[in-house]
């Protein structure tokens, strides 16, 4: 299989990897993004509606956004690859990256940007369950939910969200949050308490998934007495974080104890030279489009002139060589 | 956008059920974000197995019976298909070498 020879090398495609490659293109590095073969778009590709992406006054569809965001990378000239990371090498001055058909990229700088999966519940019957009544998209399988009764679990802005959006379907919805209080932000938390159709299951954790061959409830325990109370629902919608999706690099660029790469703020550089890092899989703050779209600006520019050094390095060794010849 | 054929309720029998050679149904929806990042592959993959699996798509919102029928509670859902029998599902959305493999075995 061929190498391929390129100045920058982008992992990852939402906000901040086609942010960054936007920039990049720009910058005329002409990026090569790798996208991913089934998560192209990334975290927002499976939301609705983002209400609070500046520039959008009536919101705009998480999906659509981010067919703009690739849209506009393309205009400058970023190659978008619709393959997945499987290896790299980070070390030195060529970066080896590796895709699942066996493609070969020779870079001199890398940017990070793979951002976050779901949390799983953790519990023994979640995988078996997983697609027969526990799904990770409401915008996906709200409908199929029709008349009945579900369960949402979490206390952040997506919760939110995912119940809000399931009262479209279904007959009721408990949300199921493990402290007295939401996380989420006041407006969206006062949305779901006004609902008619939800109810809130606070200080309440789930404990057992129930159901041969689909989900037919759910068990909570409440997390200060230990009690426990069975809850009718054909399905339970988690949203209860993300973590990073940093395996592909791990023991590679240094990472925190819950694996978010570690970057030398204000800037976005890891701990290896030339491998810049942005989004979520950086974020445990934030976690906004807005702030993964930001960082990854900023990876594009540190990368940009991380490479102008390398190239003015060059410049200077080969003066000296020639005044020494 | 899509070269994959269309099957609905009126002609999963013919298509899927009776069809000569392997099948693999995928069970979308135009709402569904990860539906959508998985149509390119899936369209790889109908170039790659031509003559040799059949990739057809069945639309969940048009087509309640077909629906039912699988069970589906989430979507992207994969169903494989051999001789007029499920063998094996897939839900959700996932990278080229997991679909390689699950279509190797409905060949094997």
């Amino acid at each position: 299989m061929s190498i391929q020879e390129v100045e920058l090398v982008i992992i990852g495609s939402g906000p901040a990897g086609y942010t960054a490659a936007m920039y990049a293109a720009r910058a005329e590095l002409a990026p090569v993004v790798i996208a991913g073969s089934v998560t192209a778009g990334g975290a927002l590709m499976t939301t609705t509606e983002v209400e609070n992406f500046p520039g959008f006054v009536e919101g705009v569809q998480g999906p659509a956004l981010m067919e703009s965001m690739r849209a506009q990378a393309e205009r400058f000239g970023a190659c978008i690859l619709l393959d997945d990371a499987t290896r790299v090498d980070l070390d030195g001055h060529v970066k080896t990256i590796e895709t699942g058909a066996g493609e070969i990229f020779h870079a001199r700088a890398v940017i990070l940007a793979m951002g976050s999966a779901y949390r799983k519940l953790g519990l023994a019957d979640e995988e078996r369950l997983t697609g027969r009544g526990v799904s990770w998209c409401a915008t996906c399988d709200g409908f199929f939910f029709r008349e009945q009764e579900i369960v949402v679990v979490g206390g952040g802005d997506s919760a939110m969200e995912e119940a809000l959006f399931l009262t479209r379907f279904a007959s009721k919805v408990t949300v199921v949050h493990r402290r007295g209080e939401f996380r989420a932000s006041k407006i969206m938390a006062q949305r779901v308490l006004d609902h008619p159709k939800i109810e809130v299951a606070w200080n309440s954790e789930v404990a057992i998934l129930n159901g041969a061959e689909k989900l037919e409830s759910v068990t909570l325990r409440d997390t200060v007495s230990g009690a426990e109370k069975e809850v009718t629902a054909t399905g339970v919608f988690v949203a209860i974080g993300h973590d990073p999706r940093s395996e592909l690099v791990a023991g590679l660029v240094a990472t925190d104890a819950g694996g978010f790469v570690l970057v030398d703020h204000p800037s976005t550089r890891t701990n290896i030279p030339g491998v810049f890092a942005a989004g979520d899989l950086v974020d445990h703050t934030y976690r906004q489009a807005i702030t993964a779209a930001g960082t990854g600006c900023a990876a594009a520019q540190d990368a940009q002139h991380f490479l102008t050094a390398l190239e003015n390095e060059a410049v200077t060794l080969n003066e000296t060589e020639e005044v020494f010849a | 956008m899509s070269t994959l054929t269309a099957v609905t309720d009126a002609t999963f029998q013919a298509e899927v059920l009776d069809s000569e050679i392997p099948v693999v149904v995928d069970i979308w929806a135009a709402w569904c974000g990860p539906c959508r990042q998985v149509a390119p592959l899936l369209e790889q993959l109908a170039t790659e197995y031509d003559g040799r699996v059949k990739i057809v798509k069945v639309d969940a919102d048009q087509n309640p019976e077909t629906v039912t029928a699988a069970g589906v509670t989430s979507i992207p859902t994969l169903g494989f298909y051999r001789d007029g029998i499920r063998t094996d599902v897939l839900i959700g959305a996932h990278p080229k070498p997991v679909m390689t493999e699950k279509i190797e075995a409905l060949l094997a």
